[in-house]
């Protein structure tokens, strides 16, 4: 891509960095990880959000900052594979880290407050981040796992709806300038 | 050396995290131990925070519950309410059906024992307007019914038929201000006309103010009118108030006391007469008799003696019959019963006579010849 289609998809960028309060990136995530673990206890459908991808999504993508992506998915990750007392840390860790990253990167070239392409950039990171779960699953740990391409379209979809929704409601917890 | 680590700056830290969670893998994998210690971070982090929301959806799905129960109990309560009112409603039709079952077996009673030639009626009509005092019955020139006939309940007159089609009949009610019959008073025969009032009340007019009338006597029909005949009961009276030239009387009609719903008309009336008493119908309580006493247990199973007196003559016919003294009999100087001898015990047969009966028990024989002295008979003096 050139400089000039750069400059198309993104515009100014330092006008595009969103910042947050250190109280929202410590939160938000807490929150994310907290309602997978206990909403679906009640509520067994809602076990297939998978909020703390779409926050690191939200977060990497609007932070713009590769290497704030990478962190923020590896303590997000982390934090969901400490929770998993039958998975070895780093799963999820290293999954969400390659998703932060280049969910950072994708969001320095584009402009990711459209709608559709949160839901377009949502989908595809949650295909991503199932896929890549599935071959450490099978490359590591070397459990003989499926992949259901179907159903994690699908699935990827549904998340993908519910996180344009939940990065509107995120987008009012911005720092404005 | 700087420029190139900047330029590959962030793939460098990927790669190292990247490395560093592989060797975490690594490590927990080989020594197939788990790094306690992240874990203790994550849910130190983690559990306060679902302890708060664990302990707000206690209380909001508390209070829903209780919110619902009560929405239950209010929804049960409007139910048990309807069922109630229901019950209520059926409760009332019975009675009424009760009610309705008694009086037309009074009705029966009475047919059977007034002499006069009846028909029964059911009362299926009122006559319109608010005052009318006119209802129509399900019986008409069909059933031998007449203009005139007098319509009559065990209680007491109802009304007369006014105007009789074929299947129904129109009677006016005594409370019509247009109705009027003959009466007399049933305690000093004190003769009057019957006048309606339109009210529930009826006044007995004519009636001179010298003639006595007492609250709470009873009038019945006279039979002078032609229309009732003779000793049909009528009313009580409530109110008498002296005045001139006759009396105000007021009369409570005590065919109308329990409802209209089934009437004799009157075919063919026959007179009677005025009983002297208060009507025998009127409900006396009449108690449980007393146990029998032991000694009179034996008489009251010997006959069917009711009254003491009945006891008594039982009792002298049996000390009769043991002693062999025929009442009525025999003139005077003959043998007489010893009415203070004791009859034996229920159960034992009486003696026999010349048989020496029990101490005290009668002796029959002893009335003919009498016994000897226990102690010999002093001798006189040689």
């Amino acid at each position: 891509m050139t400089e000039s289609g750069d400059r198309f998809l993104v515009g100014n960028q330092r006008e595009q960095i969103s910042r947050f309060r250190a109280r929202v990136l410590l939160f938000v995530p807490l929150a994310a990880i907290l309602f997978q673990v206990y909403v679906p206890r009640f509520f067994a459908f809602l076990g297939y959000l998978e909020l703390p991808l779409l926050v690191t999504i939200y977060f990497a993508l609007m932070r713009r900052s590769q290497i704030g992506g990478l962190f923020i998915g590896a303590c997000i990750g982390l934090a969901q594979d400490s929770l998993s007392i039958k998975q070895p840390l780093g799963m999820f860790g290293i999954v969400k880290t390659l998703v932060g990253y280049f969910a950072a990167s994708v969001g320095m070239r584009i402009d990711v407050e459209h709608s559709v392409i949160r839901l377009l950039l949502a989908f595809f990171f949650y295909f991503f981040h199932e896929f890549l779960y599935w071959v450490l699953q099978r490359g590591l740990l070397g459990k003989p796992v499926g992949f259901g391409v179907q159903r994690t379209l699908v699935l990827g979809l549904l998340n993908a709806v519910v996180g344009v929704t939940l990065f509107h409601f995120l987008d009012r917890l911005r720092e404005r300038a | 050396m700087e420029t190139l680590l900047n330029r590959y700056r962030n793939i460098t830290v990927l790669l190292l995290v990247i490395f560093g969670q592989l060797v975490l893998i690594a490590v927990q994998v080989r020594n197939d131990q788990d790094v306690r210690m992240v874990r203790v971070w994550s849910i130190t982090a983690i559990t306060p925070l679902a302890r708060i929301l664990e302990t707000g959806r206690d209380v909001t799905s508390g209070f829903f519950r209780n919110y619902i129960l009560m929405h239950d109990a209010r929804e049960d309560n409007r139910r048990l309410q309807a069922e109630v009112d229901r019950l209520k409603m059926e409760n009332q039709f019975l009675k009424s059906e009760i009610s309705t079952a008694d009086r037309a077996k009074a009705l029966v009673a009475f047919k059977a024992r007034t002499p006069s030639k009846t028909i029964a009626a059911r009362v299926i009509a009122a006559g319109a307007g608010v005052n009318s005092k006119v209802v129509f019955l399900d019986r008409g020139s069909g059933s031998g019914v007449e203009k005139g006939m007098p319509v009559v309940t065990p209680d007491g007159i109802v009304g007369k038929v006014i105007a009789a089609y074929l299947t129904a009949s129109e009677v006016m009610l005594i409370t019509d201000p247009e109705f009027a019959a003959g009466v007399v008073s049933q305690k000093h025969r004190v003769s009057g006309t019957l006048k309606g009032q339109g009210q529930a009340n009826c006044k007995v007019d004519y009636v001179a103010s010298e003639e006595k009338v007492e609250v709470g006597e009873q009038f019945f029909t006279s039979g002078d009118d032609r229309v009732f005949p003779k000793g049909f009961p009528v009313g009580v009276v409530r109110v008498v108030r002296a005045s001139s030239p006759y009396q105000e009387i007021l009369l409570e009609p005590s065919g109308l006391e329990h409802g209209l719903e089934a009437v004799l008309i009157v075919l063919e009336g026959v007179h009677q007469a005025i009983p002297e008493m208060p009507p025998a119908n009127a409900p006396v309580y009449l108690g449980t008799a007393p146990p029998p006493a032991p000694g009179e247990q034996a008489l009251r199973r010997s006959g069917p003696a009711g009254t003491d007196a009945d006891k008594l003559v039982q009792k002298y016919r049996q000390i009769g019959e043991a002693e062999n003294v025929k009442f009525g009999e025999g003139g005077p100087g003959s043998k007489i019963a010893d009415f203070n001898a004791r009859l034996p015990p229920p159960g034992e047969q009486p003696p026999k006579a010349g048989e020496k009966s029990p101490a005290g028990a009668v002796n029959p024989g002893a009335a003919q010849k009498p016994p000897p002295p226990r102690t010999p008979a002093p001798q006189p003096p040689q």
